[in-house]
This record gives structure tokens, sequence and C-alpha cells, in this order.
């Protein structure tokens, strides 16, 4: 893969460096001016002096710039920023900061009705922005050389990175605490966002931030240090993530965080049926529904016809081996069958399962589930003494009850990392690979397909059913139709699915950044209403094309792209082979 | 080699594959020892590869029985490979997205019995099978010269090379016979001949061998009996001499001289 350094557009470099960073200052400061006369706009960009809602993300872009335009320059003590020396990171961060300020003076022309409403700072905002942009577009870039691409033929291959001066231990993992506080600010602010205007701004912005970052060598470079110290990184994760409810006043936002966790988690489950073992499974939401109506009929909720009420931990246990059971039901006819049969086969089951439930009413049916109306009144846990429902003082923050749920479902979160990545990496986790790979192959190294395919069905499931066990509390009701194939919100089993893939299969990280975008988005972007679904469908494509291995693109996929910067060689003929049969 | 051990390794007895109404392999006896190298040749379409996934399970025979050392063989891959049995394919099957060494380790699968709870829980008696596979499957690569390549991507070797993975990986499971399906082909000359060496290799570590091959030169040399396939029919078995002189095989491979054209033609009409 050949890459040639040059810019789009040709200016004088010196100019165009000088251009980028005056314009980077210029976008940052304009976040402190009025851009629209009334408060009407959210977030109320009127105040001098002040940024305000989208201004901060304006602001945010600008710094970013002005940072990696300054490292380009070599201003010492800012070079760390930008380990790779290339201006594709800068280029990308001079493009967020324009995408953001348009966005936001598009946004204020549609609210508002007409440009007119825009006061002298918003115009200068934009116009700053588009100058940074100009100015990178200047700068000698990484690309591909003509002809190999269309547009701006940006390189996809990273640079070498120079090797890292050495630090401290302690330095390295306070920088990985630093880098995980971040990443805990940045996702509090993306749940916290109060309007889908400043949502969408914040998608754009993190896009492009990341991109820039990634291109830069920052986040490489982060990723080495997180691989180096795993125990320390995972730690830190861990505690970003039960940071969040502290960071909270009300309960309006750790119940959506609470539901992300449950979806993320189910994700998680598919990504062993699908990701590991190739099996496509269309109707996985299945399992998590079994899983919370077996908690919701053992919680002692009085629309239940068996009014026992277990203590948690055994409502966890008869969930997760209902939903095994289930999977292993299902999997045994059906895992004989490969590829596209499978498929609908599971969709069908998926199905079978929403209907019974409807059925199960005490008229098409023996009285079991309340057939639509469901099963209501799921009474709060109580673990130990300590009542969920309620609220508690932890450390000087009072927790509500979605804060107590987020933290135990983080607790089933964790569970389920630990199992996917101790098995994924394991001569079951192997064999899952292999099937996925090459069945017949598989087979004929002494892997009992059929067996191994029911395995990872049987696991899948008894996870999903896991989580269900707490959703069937955190949600109050148990109805079938929150386990349907397809719908405008998650969880369903489309969803699941598209945050599998668009998160990056196989992986961990991948589907929890999947199904955590794939909540937020339909969430926050409630004003698109009926274009909802077509929006998402637009940005899966997208997304597909730009990035078909998924956000997070797993170990393997990596050592494919970093393979392919060596050229291929043809093979020696290896006599040196023969002289070492010592086996 | 020893050729006078007690029970042969692999016993094949009237193996017949028919599918519908063809009968790709008609009443085939095979059998090989302890130590030896066997060939089997044939022109394309002879039925070698379907006696082969008959030998291994993939298919199940329409009659007649294969056995193991002794004992017969259930017609599951995965249990051939169990009782002691590892192949290679004519189409290279690598875990194209697997790494060298990962590739090697799925080839432990049946000679390693860590389960699911194993490995969640991580316990010392995991951490040891583990590293044992790993060292077992590193001596392997070495073995076949792909040591220095064990973390790369199976699909990102060169061809020789992959061809070369693909007998680790059968190695792995520790097997007794090895089934080679056609090892040389697309190779060139120096490659054919590193691989003569390796088979050479692997029949010293005491692996018996059964290899199927188009290059007479590459079977010649290696086998020391070659068994010949025509039209599903075993016709000739013995060494280099009784089967190069052979008329039959000749004609197989040649065809007849013209004045008995026509009486061959019969002969394969009756066959099938």
């Amino acid at each position: 893969m050949t890459t040639e350094t040059t810019p789009v557009i040709p200016l004088p470099v010196g100019a165009a460096r000088a251009l980028t960073a005056v314009g980077a200052l210029a976008t940052a400061a304009s976040a402190f001016l009025a851009w629209t006369w009334t408060a009407d706009f959210p977030g109320d960009l009127t105040v001098t002096g002040y940024p305000g809602g989208l201004q901060w993300l304006t602001l945010t872009a600008g710094l970013v710039t002005l940072v990696l335009a300054l490292a380009s320059y070599g201003v010492p003590g800012l070079r760390w920023t930008s380990p790779s020396g290339s201006d594709n990171g800068l280029l990308y961060a001079a493009f967020g900061g324009a995408a953001v300020t348009w966005f936001t003076i598009i946004a204020i022309a549609t609210d508002l009705g007409g440009l007119a409403n825009l006061e002298p700072g918003g115009w200068i905002a934009g116009l700053a922005s588009l100058a940074a942009l100009a100015g990178a577009l200047g700068l000698p870039v990484d690309r591909h050389p003509k002809g190999s691409s269309w547009g701006l033929r940006l390189a996809k291959s990273d640079r070498p990175l120079p090797t890292a001066r050495q630090l401290p231990s302690s330095v390295e993992v306070l920088l990985i605490v630093a880098a995980f506080a971040v990443g805990l600010f940045a996702i509090t602010f993306g749940i916290d966002t109060e309007y889908g205007e400043l949502f969408a701004g914040y998608l754009i912005l993190t896009a492009f931030v990341v991109a820039a970052l990634s291109k830069s060598g920052l986040l490489p470079r982060l990723r080495a240090l997180t691989i180096k110290h795993r125990p320390v990184a995972t730690g830190a994760a861990f505690a970003a993530a039960a940071g969040f409810p502290f960071t909270q006043s009300s309960d309006q936002y750790t119940s959506v965080a609470a539901n992300i966790l449950i979806f993320a988690t189910v994700a998680l489950g598919l990504n062993i049926v699908v990701g590991l073992a190739g099996l496509l499974d269309l109707g996985y939401v299945a399992f998590l529904g079994v899983g919370a109506y077996a908690a919701a009929l053992v919680s002692g909720s009085p629309a239940s016809p068996i009014h026992v009420q277990f203590p948690f931990w055994a409502a966890m246990l008869t969930g997760a081996a209902a939903s095994m059971i289930f999977g292993v039901l299902i999997g045994a006819p059906t895992l004989r069958l490969r590829g596209d049969y499978l498929a609908i086969v599971t969709l069908g089951f998926g199905e079978i399962f929403r209907i019974t439930m409807n059925n199960l009413n005490g008229t098409t049916g023996p009285k079991i589930t309340n057939g639509s109306n469901g099963i209501p009144r799921i009474p709060d846990l109580e673990i130990l003494g300590f009542n969920l429902g309620q609220k508690h003082m932890v450390a000087g923050v009072e927790l509500g009850r979605f804060s107590n749920y987020y933290l135990l479902m983080l607790i089933v979160t964790a569970f389920v990392v630990l199992v996917f990545a101790r098995v994924g990496n394991s001569r079951i986790g192997r064999a899952w690979v292999a099937i996925r790979e090459d069945e017949t192959a598989a087979e004929a190294m002494g892997i009992n397909g059929f067996r191994l395919k029911l395995l990872a069905f049987a696991l899948g499931a008894c996870l999903a059913g896991l989580a269900g066990t707490v959703q069937a509390h955190v949600s109050y009701t148990v109805t079938p139709d929150q386990y349907t194939f397809a719908e405008a919100l998650p969880p369903n089993s489309a969803f699941l699915l598209a945050a599998v893939i668009l998160g990056g299969m196989g992986t961990i990280s991948g589907p929890l950044v999947g199904a955590t975008l794939l909540f937020l988005v339909p969430k926050k972007l409630e004003f698109l209403s009926n274009y909802q679904l077509l929006a998402f469908g637009i940005t899966l494509i997208i997304l597909m094309r730009v990035r078909p291995e998924g956000m997070i693109a797993n170990r393997r996929a990596k050592l494919e792209f970093h393979e392919a910067d060596i050229p291929a060689q043809s093979s020696p003929p290896s006599e040196t082979a023969l002289t070492k049969t010592g086996a | 080699m020893s050729t006078t051990t007690s029970a042969p390794v692999l016993e094949a007895r009237g193996v017949t594959m028919k599918f519908g109404g063809l009968t790709a392999v008609n009443n085939v006896d095979l059998t090989v020892n302890a130590g030896e190298i066997v060939g089997l040749i044939g022109p394309n379409g002879a039925g070698k590869t379907t006696f082969f996934n008959c030998l291994t399970g993939l298919y199940v025979p329409t009659e007649g029985s294969v056995s193991y050392r002794g004992t017969v063989l259930p017609p599951k891959p995965h249990l051939v490979t169990q009782a002691g049995i590892a192949r290679t394919f004519q189409n290279i099957r690598l875990f194209a997205n697997m790494t060298v060494l990962e590739n090697v380790l799925v080839g432990r699968h049946t000679r390693t019995k860590e389960g699911l709870f194993s490995a969640i829980l991580r316990g010392p008696g995991y951490h040891r099978a583990e590293a044992a596979s790993r060292q077992r499957a590193m001596e392997l690569l070495e073995f076949t010269g792909l040591a220095a390549k064990a973390d790369h991507l199976a699909r990102n070797l060169p061809y020789g090379e992959q061809r070369k993975l693909e007998i680790a990986r059968a190695l792995a499971s520790d097997p007794g016979l090895l089934l080679l399906d056609e090892p040389t082909a697309g190779m060139n000359p120096q490659e054919t001949n590193a691989a003569e060496q390796l088979v050479f290799a692997i029949r010293d570590l005491g692996i018996a061998i059964l290899v199927i091959e188009h290059d007479m030169k590459f079977i010649f040399n290696l086998c020391d009996r070659t068994a010949v396939l025509v039209q599903g029919q075993k016709i000739v078995e013995g060494d280099k001499e009784t089967v190069q002189n052979d008329e039959r095989v000749v004609t197989a491979y040649l065809g007849a001289p013209l004045e008995t054209a026509t009486s061959t033609d019969e002969q394969a009409e009756d066959a099938t």
C-alpha cells in the first residue's frame, strides 16, 4: 500500500499551517460570542462571554484543532498529542470543527426559520471554522496516489509510530486512569444531552475527534498502554462505569444508562453466538424474554400464578437456567442446519416465543403469563437487606432506584465480559472460531461441530437470560411486546444484531459501544419521529461502507491490516526447516 | 522401516460408495501398515478423494468397513480424528482468519479436554494444559519450519507454507496415520522436494502415511507401495516396478493402443 503526502488544495505549507492555527483559535474564541438573538433555540446561544449548549462543542473542536496545529508546528510540550507526525489528524479535527459549527448554524436556521436569526457571532464562527478547514486542506496529508480511489483519497494505513519514550510504570498507570476519566466525562456528556440537536452535534464531534486522535497516533499509543497494563485498564474501565451514577443528580438518565447496560450485555451474549461461532441468530431477544419471564414468575408479583418469592440469587439462576434450557431446546433440532436456513428457523422461534407468551392468557391457553397484559407490579429487589427500590446515600451522593439497578447490572455486565474474554481465548473459543471459518475442516480436526454449536447457543442464551432477570425488575412489568424482531426502539433482535455488527464482531468493546450508540440515538433523536428508522438505515449503510469490520476491529482484523503493509513475499525453498526436525 | 509389526494401522475392506446410480468407489480394499508410506494414484475422477472421504468419516460408505488398528471406525469425522487418523485437503482448508499458531492449536482439540467451566474458572490445571498445548504446537511449527510466522494470519501465508501449515495442523492431533490429499498440487520443483523431505521426516516420527498424488516422480520416490484407482476400482497394488509395468495402468493414463481401443471402451462402460 503506497501513499503520497500531498495537500488537497495547493497552498504554501507555511501559509496553510498558519491559516489552520489562526482559524482554529478564532473558532474556539467565537464560541464565546452570541450566535443568535433569541433564547428560543435550546441551549441559549445568546450570551456573549460564556459558551452554551452547542457552542461548547465548537469550543472543544476548535481547541483540539488548535492543539494539533501547534503540535504540527513542533511546539515543545504539545508534540505528544501527535506522535505519528501525520497531518491527517489535524485535517479530521478541522473537519469536525467545521461540521459541528455548520450543523449548529443550519439547526438555528431551521429551528427559528431562516439565517436572519443568526447574530454576527454565528457568522464569525462559521467562517473561522471554514478557514481552519481550508488551511488543513492545504497541508501535506497522507493520501492514496491518484486514481486508486475517489474524493479526498485520505490514506487509511497508519504510519508506523516512533517508539514511545520510556515512562515510569506509575506514570503510565496515571495516564490510563486519566484517559478513562476523560472517557467517562465524554460518555456522561452524551447521555446527559437534553435535546436532540445537542446530541447530534455531540455525535458528529465525537466521530471526528476520535478519527483525528487515532490518525494523530494518540489513541493507538493509548491502546498500547492499556494492553501493557491490562488489569489496570480493565479496573479503570469498570471504575469509570461505576462512577457514572455519582455524576447524576436525578434518575432521569440513570434509567437510560441501566437500560443501555442491559441491551449491551445481551448484545455481548449474542456476540458469542454470531461473532465467535458464526451462527446467525435472528430471534435472540427471545432468550432475554425467557429470563425476564422466569424472573417475573418467581418474583412474588401478585399477577404471577406462582405465588413464591425467590431470593434474588435464586431468581437469577432460575432465569439463566430457563433461558439455557430454551436455548438447548431450540438448538438441538435446528443446529444441524447451516447458514441462511438456521437464520430463518431462529427468526421463527423468536416469534413463536412472543406469540406463545401472548396466548398463555387463560382463554387461548393455560393462564400463566396474562397474555398481552404481561406480568405487572414486579417488586423491587432486596439484596442482603439493601432495597434497590429506595434511595440511599453513598459517599455523600444520593443514589436512586435506577442508580442501584445500574450498579447491579454493571456487575452482571462485568461477569458476562469475563466469561466472554476467558471462553473466547480458550480451547472452546478457538473451536468456535474454527467452526465459523470452515465447519468441515473443523470436524476433520476432531471438533464435534454439533455439540460445540449447541454449547455456544446455550451459553449465549444463558447470558441473555441473566440480563433478563434484571430487566424484569428494572422495568416493573414484563409483556410479550417487549421482545419483538424489529421495532423502532431497542432491545429487539434486529437491533441486537446491528449492535454486534456495527460495533465489531468477535470483540468485547465492539458490541458494548454499538449497543450504547443504538440505544442512545433513537432515544435522543426523537425529533426525527417518522424518519427515525430511515435515518437509522442510512447511518447503517454509511457505516458499513466506510468501516465494514465494525467500529472496533477485532484483533485478527487488525492483524490483517498490519500485515497488508508488509509486501507479500514468495516462499523461499526452506531447507533449513528440515534440519530442525527435533519434534 | 519395520513393516512386520502386528496389526495394520489402516484396513479398508470392500469400501463401496454410491451416489444414486453412480458408483464412485467400488469394493476397494486397502491396507496401510505401521511405518509405511502408501500412495494412491489414478486419473482425474477415479474416486481417490471420495475414497479418502469414506476413510475419514465425511461420507458414510454404502458398503464395507474401515478399521484403525483393529477397531472399526464410526462414520463421524471428529471420532475418526480422535481415533488417530488426521488428514489434509486437496483444496487447502485452513482457518483463514486465525493465526498460524491458533490453527495448530485447533488441531490439538481432541488431545485436550478443558471444557467451558475450566476456561471460565482458569484454575492451575487449565494453565498447565494450555501451556502444554502451546508448547506442542510450537514444536510442530518448528518441525514444519513455520515457527517464525506463528503470529501471522493463515490467509497471508504463501501457498507452499499454507500446505505445510495444513500438515502441521493435522499432526497436532497426534495421529497414527496421516492422509495427504495431493500435498504437492501447484508447487514448484523445489517446494515439491521440500514436501518430500517433510513426508519422510513425518514417517520417521512413526506415523504411517497414505498419500494421493498426481506427480508420479514424487509418488514413486516416496512410497513403499502404490495402489492405482481407476473408475472407482483398485486395479493394481504393489511397488514401483509392478505399477509402472502394469499395462492397465498405462492404458488408464495414456489410453489404449489403437487396435484395442474399442474393447477398453466396452470395459469402461461395464465398470460404470
